[in-house]
């Protein structure tokens, strides 16, 4: 079932709320309030809101000022030019130079939908992974990134937030609480344990469903940090399944199935199928026809989830 | 400014460059040109502009300095050990392993810098960001950034440029070292980047001229830093790349180049 509410703007609202709280927070956009839903922050803290125009490399070399000066920026952008666009200021100006800088890519992936390839972030993920410090963050639904955020202010370093724009599907109850580096489960299961982050979760989740017709038992794991990874639960899927799947809506490659498929080859070596964007660009479409034109939806999953199974030794 | 106060800037000046040119020589390379042209306005600034505390190098209320042009970080290493920062002694640790002196500046390795830069263009930028926020929380903090002319051919400095005059950042000094050189050739046979007066001033700023060598004319350019309101300043300095030694002053080669213990002895006795 969707949500009510759109991601955006409950990332808006819960930033009005922090923002009232700690007076350091600072919002930094390129010319893409809406998209990202802090067209209210900006009207309620005008002090505190600043729009550098279409200049994302400034924008970030900015907020790395700021945070030198003891402020806390937030930049904006879509997942592709809040990273890649500026990915040489986010190295050093914030990552080499040590300072707090949350970074905000909105509409990742199939997220673009008819802003099309030029717009489509399938490697934003896979770039940020690569810097030193950096945390990754691709909330499932609003009820997880309303429990994150808070957190996200007080970590003392940067943070990439993967910030899907519209209504989510609803997976989280209203007792969930984020905890910091660690999966969620889900659906337990003992044949295949599939992790998943971001639009891919329900397709997961819809998955088990199918393969549990077939009498596959599939465990099913909401991995919103892709770091730093969480290594344990990846290792005890490995152990108390013996087969794994990922699923995202990002590049296969240096996304959430290289990251598990690190800690499985140096810890728990086991049979992984990775379902993601295989190496390719985007293009135009809706959501949910790039989906399935990817392969990344349920039947995707479900098909390697029975190959990794089939490869059990 | 009076005479005394000119022959003591002078004497600085000649012990900066004694410190930083026994630094490279005690290495035997290193980015040479770039930081004696601005070895002078360094003096400048420590001795006669910024409000620092060497014992207290975070003091919140202190004006800050970034060096866009990362590489110069040695002639900065040398006004810090002059001041006090850190001991002159650790001069001799540059560009070793575990050095907290590295070529380029490094906020976090080195006491009294207040940003890392060295991937050219970027300084600029994080200056705009500090002026912000001295300005919103009412500080009386003044930012200045030193930017190569070879530096400006990056487009994120006309990015930083345009924002600090569409904010009207009046805590904002940018400082021009235009030396005419870079690596490969003279910057107007490269890329013309020249004349940054036009041009910064159509980019909203308070554009004031000067020798980068003269102490009169930095001092008067200063001064006046201060009276303007509601844009910023950018001192363009004209430059020598590698001033101050015939060994290296004015030549092309000197970006980055080998000291010898003759270049250093002659420099030594140019001193003198």
């Amino acid at each position: 079932m969707l949500e009510s509410i759109e991601m955006r703007k409950a990332y808006g609202d819960t930033m009005i709320e922090l923002a009232a709280k700690n007076p350091k927070i600072v919002s930094l956009q390129a010319d893409l309030t809406g998209a990202n839903g802090m067209k209210e922050f900006h009207a309620k803290y005008p002090d505190r809101s600043f729009n550098v125009g279409i200049a994302e490399a400034n924008m970030v070399g900015v907020a790395a000022g700021m945070a030198a000066c003891g402020m806390l920026p937030f930049v904006h952008s879509f997942g592709t030019f809040s990273t890649r666009r500026c990915y040489d200021q986010i190295t050093i100006s914030v990552c080499y130079a040590g300072l707090n800088v949350k970074i905000i890519g909105s509409d990742p992936g199939v997220g673009a939908e008819l802003n099309g390839g030029t717009h489509m972030a399938l490697e934003d993920a896979g770039i940020m992974r690569n810097l030193p410090g950096m945390v990754i963050f691709e909330p499932v639904d609003s009820t997880q990134l309303k429990s994150a955020l808070p957190q996200i202010v007080d970590h003392p370093g940067p943070v990439y937030i993967r910030l899907f724009r519209k209504n989510a599907e609803k997976i989280f109850g209203d007792g969930y609480v984020f905890h910091w580096g660690k999966a969620d489960l889900l659906h337990e299961g003992s044949d295949v344990a599939i992790l998943a982050s971001g639009v891919c979760v329900k397709e997961a989740l819809d998955a088990a469903d199918l393969l549990k017709s077939e009498g596959i038992s599939a465990r099913v794991l909401n991995v919103s940090m892709m770091k730093p990874i969480d290594k344990e639960a990846v290792i005890s899927a490995a152990k108390e399944c013996g087969a794994l799947v990922t699923a995202e809506n990002h590049s296969i490659i240096n996304g959430l199935g290289s990251a598990v498929a690190e800690v499985l080859a140096e810890n728990a070596p086991a049979p992984l199928e990775r379902v993601g964007v295989r190496d390719h660009f985007g293009q135009v479409g809706r959501a949910r026809d790039l989906m399935e034109t990817f392969g990344i939806v349920a039947k995707d999953i479900a098909a390697a989830a029975r190959k990794a199974v089939a490869r059990k030794a | 400014m009076d005479e005394r106060n000119l022959a003591e800037l002078k004497t600085l000046s000649k012990e900066a460059r004694k410190l930083f040119i026994e630094m490279m020589a005690n290495l035997g390379v290193g980015h040479i040109g770039g930081s004696l042209s601005i070895i002078d306005a360094l003096v400048y600034l420590y001795y006669r502009e910024m409000r620092v505390r060497p014992q207290e190098p975070r003091w919140e209320d202190r004006d800050r300095l970034v060096i866009s042009k990362g590489h110069a970080g040695p002639a900065l290493y040398a006004l810090l050990a002059m001041k006090g920062f850190f001991d002159k002694k650790e001069l001799m640790t540059l560009n070793k392993l575990g050095t907290h002196l590295p070529s380029h500046c490094d906020m976090k390795l080195t006491t009294g810098i207040d940003m890392t830069a060295g991937s050219l263009g970027q300084g600029l930028s994080a200056a705009v960001g500090m002026a912000i926020a001295l300005r919103m929380q009412k500080k009386d903090s003044r930012v200045y950034c030193i930017v190569g002319d070879g530096e400006a051919q990056e487009g994120q400095i006309w990015e930083a440029l345009m924002y600090a005059g569409s904010q009207q950042l009046d805590n904002l000094v940018v400082i021009i070292d235009d030396n005419g050189m870079q690596i490969d050739n003279y910057t107007d046979a490269l890329n013309a980047v020249r004349p940054f007066d036009k041009r910064l001033a159509a980019f909203g700023f308070e554009v004031i001229n000067v020798d980068g060598h003269d102490f009169n004319q930095l001092d008067n350019a200063f001064y006046k830093a201060k009276t303007i309101k509601k844009r910023p300043t950018a001192v363009i300095m004209s430059t020598v790349k590698g001033k101050g030694f015939s060994f290296c002053e004015g030549k092309l080669s000197n970006h980055n180049m080998k000291v010898s213990a003759d270049d250093l002895a002659s420099a030594l006795k140019e001193l003198a």
